[in-house]
């Protein structure tokens, strides 16, 4: 790692340009063959019509909120595609890329969206932990997963399905938090295998860069003794490369790093959002021309490696996958009241006992005590001697 | 049976928990060579070795949150927090992370942590060494909270609370480490995690107490004695929850409570336990539940702790309060 000379523009690791051309890199390569190429294109385009199906659920009332990934969809997915089955991750609450690649079901992702659970997955069946919404308390967790890995002898033995490693994701916001950066502290006096996989989207809701940090955030992970490096993020080739030989470096047992995936929140921070109150449309704009999506497109077109079938498939699958994610968002149930209390404590806990017995007897308070007895409209208009 | 420590019991309640299960760790600071600066963790490291007993970096929160990490892979790791001061930089993980995370994931993760606390005043100490942040946790769904007064309970209550699939806040009165009493290991404990006990029986006024406060109330039940006055001293060691069953009892004997805490009084645990008898033992009751505690001003200089602190004499005024009603 080299440090970047302040002033000059930092590196940034790319191996697919904003124009589809590729382009080699000195430490990092990645050579997908076409079918490859093919998946990670239709990951992108999936994860992305899910993202906007859910926009859309939000608009019409079936969320409360929405977390958009939209524009970091290379981030997530070639970071995602890099993991293996024995890796864990520890996502925020807009990884749903990296849910995409965990198998989880985009429809269990709503349920904290809609209100109906605060995570609706097991985390164990995924490798997948829930989302943290307090922002980079996840990272100390990651690290501490990953302190567990040591101990299990999971790490350093080449052991391929053996070794393991964390991921953990955050955003530039994040950086400021003590957690990450007591995260780094602990993860690199450890030598931990953890990565910490920062997505920069330029903007914390309305913070840009410049109120987290005066130098590349990249830059801050030799402070704390471990190699960090910048990746442009809407390039999921290089992210899938990258990402690689860091969850391999810390699977051999070489302990974290960092990477800051270089992306941009193309939307709000949450539908709550109103981003037009603080950047200008001419940015928003310029990062239009690096779209993730397009650049592969361009590339999988111009190579002759996909065709219009291709392109007209992958666009059926998502607006299937959108017809699902709907259409299970409106069946979702509502949440029985009596899951207040069921898993507020694994052993019993009296306390809750009697509260949660409490609330049923006050609820079923409010039945019908005998349904034959006229409702009171009935009795009005008897009363009223039938003057309605 | 032989006399020991409280100091030295959670040490052999630890030692115990690492010997049975391999799962459990301890970690904080200073925890590993030095021991711990009570040396409550004395020689355990040097006997289960440094990946078991984890000297950490020197963050509160880095602590908790990767306690929660390390449970989440399975493990069952025994947090010190060096001062009861020092655990408000750890406040978020406690309460938003490792309090609601069996809830937040239907009952699909458990973590077992422990997260142990020298707690309380009395020892000369500057500020940040003193309090009694209790209630703060008793406060929290998804948390148990409990405190020790004795070696025997020491011993005992820290090796339940380690064997508890929930998160445990133990409370160890600091300025009673090196209090003596009988621990006799091979017997087997007396009462579950959650369970109060009458340390003295009496007929007038039911004292409750928990930690370091539960040798002040015994003080003070001698002390009343010679003028006719009998005090039932009952050892809480629950504080969420609350054993009320225990407390009700001896409340429906004697008819008067005094509850003593060293926290501020202002919505300590003694509210909730005014409250909560109050409603239970209302026609049984000739004075108000009465409360003695710390005062609504910040832990003082150390050479004005003695004013600060229920004494004796403290809770002797609230007793014949309670009795001239």
């Amino acid at each position: 790692m080299t440090d970047t000379p302040v002033g000059a523009p930092p590196q940034l690791v790319q191996l697919l340009t904003p124009e589809g051309e590729r382009v080699r890199h000195p430490e990092y390569a990645f050579e997908p063959d076409p079918q490859t190429l093919r998946s990670l294109y239709r990951d992108l385009v999936l994860v992305r019509r899910v993202d906007t199906e859910a926009t859309a659920l939000q608009r019409q009332g079936e969320l409360g909120i929405w977390a958009s990934l939209l524009g970091q969809e290379a981030a997530q997915i070639g970071s995602g595609r890099a993991l293996r089955p024995q890796d864990y991750v520890f996502p925020t609450y807009r990884e749903h890329g990296v849910a995409w690649c965990r198998d989880v079901d985009p429809v269990t992702l709503l349920g904290l969206y809609r209100g109906a659970n605060l995570g609706g997955w097991d985390p164990n069946a995924h490798n997948f932990h829930l989302y943290t919404i307090v922002i980079g308390a996840q990272t100390l967790h990651a690290t501490g997963y990953a302190m567990g890995i040591q101990r299990d002898g999971a790490v350093g033995t080449g052991d391929g399905t053996r070794d393991a490693a964390v991921i953990a994701y955050f955003g530039d916001g994040a950086t400021s938090q003590g957690d990450v950066n007591e995260s780094f502290v602990y993860a690199s006096v450890y030598n931990a295998p953890v990565v910490f996989f920062c997505q920069n989207n330029q903007w914390a809701i309305s913070e840009p860069n410049e109120r987290q940090s005066r130098i590349p955030l990249y830059q801050r992970a030799r402070g704390f003794g471990f190699p960090g490096v910048r990746v442009d993020g809407n390039d999921v080739l290089a992210v899938y490369a990258v990402t690689k030989a860091a969850l391999d470096r810390a699977r051999r047992g070489e302990g974290p790093m960092f990477i800051e995936a270089f992306t941009y929140r193309m939307g709000a921070h949450t539908t709550s959002d109103d981003p037009t109150r603080y950047r200008i449309s001419a940015e928003v704009e310029e990062w239009k021309h690096k779209d993730p999506i397009a650049r592969l497109k361009a590339l999988l077109s111009r190579g002759g490696m996909a065709g219009a079938d291709f392109f007209d498939e992958v666009e059926r699958d998502a607006d299937d996958l959108a017809a699902h994610v709907r259409q299970s968002c409106l069946s979702m149930p509502d949440p029985d009241p009596d899951d207040m209390f069921a898993f507020v404590y694994h052993e019993p806990q009296p306390l809750v006992q009697e509260e949660r017995s409490w609330f049923a007897e006050y609820q079923a308070g409010f039945a019908p005590a005998d349904a034959a007895e006229p409702a009171r409209d009935d009795l009005a208009g008897t009363t009223q001697g039938g003057a309605r | 049976m032989s006399p020991t420590t409280i100091a030295k019991a959670i040490n052999e309640g630890l030692r115990a928990a690492l010997e049975r299960d391999p799962k459990v760790l301890i970690m904080g600071e200073d925890v590993g060579k030095l021991g711990g600066v009570f040396r409550v963790t004395d020689g355990l490291q040097k006997d289960f070795g440094e990946d078991r007993v984890i000297d950490t970096p020197l963050a509160e929160s880095g602590i908790v949150g990767t306690a929660i990490g390390l449970a989440l892979r399975g493990y069952r790791p025994v947090c010190e927090i060096q001062f009861d001061g020092f655990i408000y930089p750890a406040y978020d993980q406690i309460v938003s992370q490792l309090a609601k995370m069996a809830n937040r994931s239907r009952g699909k993760i458990a973590l077992p942590v422990v997260v142990r606390v020298p707690f309380g005043g009395g020892i000369g100490a500057v500020e940040h060494h003193s309090e009694s942040p209790e209630a703060y946790f008793a406060h929290t769904a998804g948390l148990r909270v409990v405190s020790c007064s004795n070696p025997a309970d020491a011993y005992w209550m820290i090796r339940q609370a380690i064997a508890a699939d929930d998160p445990v806040l133990f409370f160890e009165p600091k300025r009673r480490y090196w209090e003596k009493g009988d621990l006799d290991a091979a017997a087997g404990p007396q009462l579950g995690l959650h369970q109060a006990r009458v340390v003295r029986p009496g007929e007038h006024v039911t004292v409750a107490a928990y930690g370091p406060m539960v040798k002040t109330a015994l003080d003070a039940a001698v002390a009343a004695e010679p003028d006719g006055t009998s005090l039932e001293v009952v050892d809480l060691r629950t504080l969420s929850p609350l054993d009320l069953e225990t407390l009700e009892a001896s409340v429906e004997r004697t008819r008067r409570l005094v509850v003593v805490h060293e926290a501020p009084v202002f919505l300590g645990l003694g509210a909730e336990i005014a409250a909560r008898i109050t409603e239970r033992c209302f026609y049984a009751l000739e004075a108000p539940v009465l409360r003695v505690g710390g005062f609504h001003a910040p832990y003082p200089a150390s050479r004005l702790e003695d004013d600060y602190l229920p004494d004796l004499d403290r809770v002797l005024e609230a007793v014949d309060r309670s009795l001239a009603f």
